[in-house]
């Protein structure tokens, strides 16, 4: 039974589930001794999470043969931008308290908030034209070309995790090691396509995939 | 009934018993259950999943409690910065939120990682540059002098600040005992090293043992205690038992924990976090709003319980207190 509708249902709910809990948690004064780095870590790691899981559709389903997976690739893709708005609005929040200047000079000061920044503006494209009269717009190859960019905001996030730590990698050093595998799935994707007959897929504005 | 088959085929829908429509009922009814059950799941699945790698850090009991801890008069406190006269940090942040290496690099897991660390038998050494250098039993070292209390505010590198009750006497009757001789001009500190007891140190994350030093001028200074206490209880492991250094106006990291020997000696010792970073930590620390981190600004610090920012003080805060020891000196190349 592909009940794609009901999935989407709960592939939604599941992404909100840990906003929730944080929220909970920090309602009810549970995010220990400085929430707002809590905050501040656990959505930028939630952004990560998002854009890596999104990323991890079309591998997935190229691997599986498994089509209906890109069904969730837009809800997830819009969860890593939301989260990743919550990660900038925490820092322009708590961080600079809302003065913008000082954020802008920010940016020249501390390289790890450009790359971020960097990293969350790449999103902002992506999320405008994740809608269907975008992609119709566009036509599905350069729509396709444009959201390759979300492998760019990747990289960026993870170099962004890797500068702010200070001594102990281990950890961004695994989210580079997921994004290492995805990557070269796509490239190992795309030989073994070379292999075999041409076939592009190209996403249909109903957001299937038209062979 | 004779004719029943051709009465079926004309049937119009209002001949329908309603008896007959149950089974499509029930079936909706039990695929709504399923799906409500199958989305309960997966948000418990995911609930749990984000619980086990996000875990918000827990309270941590009580310690013992500390006998015949002096509180300094008021007279005496004045003007010299021993009770700084602002907001406790609360005793669960105190203890639930550490920098601590050799047990994780997560600061609200080194409580639990370095619960049940055993900190007796403890002895600290005091050699070097000295004319009677000696190694010091734990409890005999604290009975040196009166344990005293010492709100200092804390620091730490990385942004964040906290008030804290210290118990501890200053580091110079320690080192009166032990009477440095005229060659010794700084001092080093040493963490017991013991992967054993501190899991962190089989990670190559920092060079173990952990090392720190002070100027001999510092190190004399009152401000600058051995501290074996915080809130009138014995020092918790995650906070440096059962013996650390508090160098008020320096960055937090200064302040080595669970110390095992005292070094005086001759020439500036290497110090743990400036090897791992030297244009990032510098031998002195001191904390300087004007000198900022390379990757991030000193101007201000999130004190733990505050939303909002505090501007950080030139020394912490001590500059009355301190501000002499570095006369003349370029704070912004000695960093």
């Amino acid at each position: 039974m592909k009940d794609i509708k009901f999935y989407k249902v709960v592939v939604f709910v599941n992404s909100l589930v840990p906003l929730a809990l944080a929220a909970w948690d920090w309602s009810q004064g549970k995010l220990g001794a400085n929430p707002v780095e809590f905050l501040t870590r656990t959505t930028g790691m939630l952004t990560l999470v998002f854009l890596f899981i999104s990323l991890a559709v079309t591998p997935l389903r190229r691997l599986t043969s498994v089509q209906w997976l890109i069904q969730f690739r837009r809800m997830l893709g819009l969860y890593a931008f939301f989260y990743g708005f919550l990660h900038l609005l925490t820092y322009v929040w708590f961080d600079r308290s809302f003065n913008l200047k000082s954020a802008v000079s920010d940016i020249y000061a501390r390289p790890f908030i450009a790359v971020g920044m960097l990293s969350f503006f790449l999103l902002v494209p992506l999320a405008i034209t994740s809608t269907k009269g975008w992609i119709k717009r566009l036509g599905g190859k350069r729509w396709a070309r444009l959201h390759k960019l979300a492998y760019v905001a990747a990289v960026g996030g993870v170099v962004h995790f890797w500068m702010l730590v200070k001594s102990d990698t281990r950890l961004p050093l695994r989210f580079a090691f997921v994004l290492a595998v995805l990557l070269g799935s796509r490239v190992f994707i795309k030989q073994m396509k070379q292999k075999t007959p041409p076939r592009t897929l190209v996403p249909r504005p109903g957001g299937g995939v038209k062979p | 009934m004779a004719h029943f088959g051709s009465v079926m085929l004309i049937k119009k829908p209002e001949d329908i018993k309603s008896g007959e429509i149950t089974p499509q009922k029930l079936y909706v009814t039990r695929r709504n259950f399923l799906r409500g059950a199958a989305l309960l799941a997966t948000t418990a699945a995911t609930g749990f999943l984000y619980r086990q790698v996000n875990a918000p850090p827990q309270p941590r009991v009580e310690g013992a409690k500390l006998a015949d801890v002096v509180k300094p008069d008021a007279a005496q406190a004045a003007g010299s910065g021993y009770v700084v006269n602002e907001k406790l940090t609360p005793f669960e942040n105190i203890t639930g939120y550490n920098n601590f290496y050799e047990f994780t690099t997560y600061k609200s897991e080194v409580a639990s990682a370095a619960a049940g660390f055993v900190t007796r038998p403890w002895t600290v050494a005091v050699e070097g540059l000295a004319n009677r250098p000696k190694v010091f039993d734990l409890d005999d070292l604290l009975k040196l002098a009166p344990l005293e209390e010492r709100v200092y505010r804390m620091r730490c590198v990385e942004g964040w600040s906290m008030v804290i009750p210290w118990v501890g006497f200053p580091l110079h009757k320690l080192l009166d005992a032990v009477e440095p001789n005229s060659a010794a001009r700084f001092v080093q500190f040493e963490t017991l090293y013991d992967p054993k007891r501190m899991p962190g140190q089989n990670t190559g994350v920092l060079d173990w043992p952990y090392v720190e030093g002070l100027r001999l001028d510092e190190a004399m200074h009152p401000l600058t205690i051995l501290a074996s206490g915080l809130y009138g209880e014995k020092l918790p492991p995650q906070n440096g038992a059962p013996l650390r250094l508090v160098v008020p106006w320096k960055y937090g990291f200064k302040g080595i924990k669970s110390i095992v020997k005292i070094r005086l000696v001759r020439d500036q010792p290497a110090t743990t976090w400036s090897a791992a970073g030297p244009s990032e930590y510098g031998f002195y620390s001191n904390v300087n709003p004007n000198v900022d981190h390379p990757r991030w600004s000193q101007a201000d610090e999130t004190r733990i319980g505050e939303y909002r920012k505090r501007p950080t003080l030139l020394f912490n805060g001590y500059a009355e207190q301190v501000g002499h020891l570095y006369a003349g000196m370029d704070l912004r190349a000695n960093f």
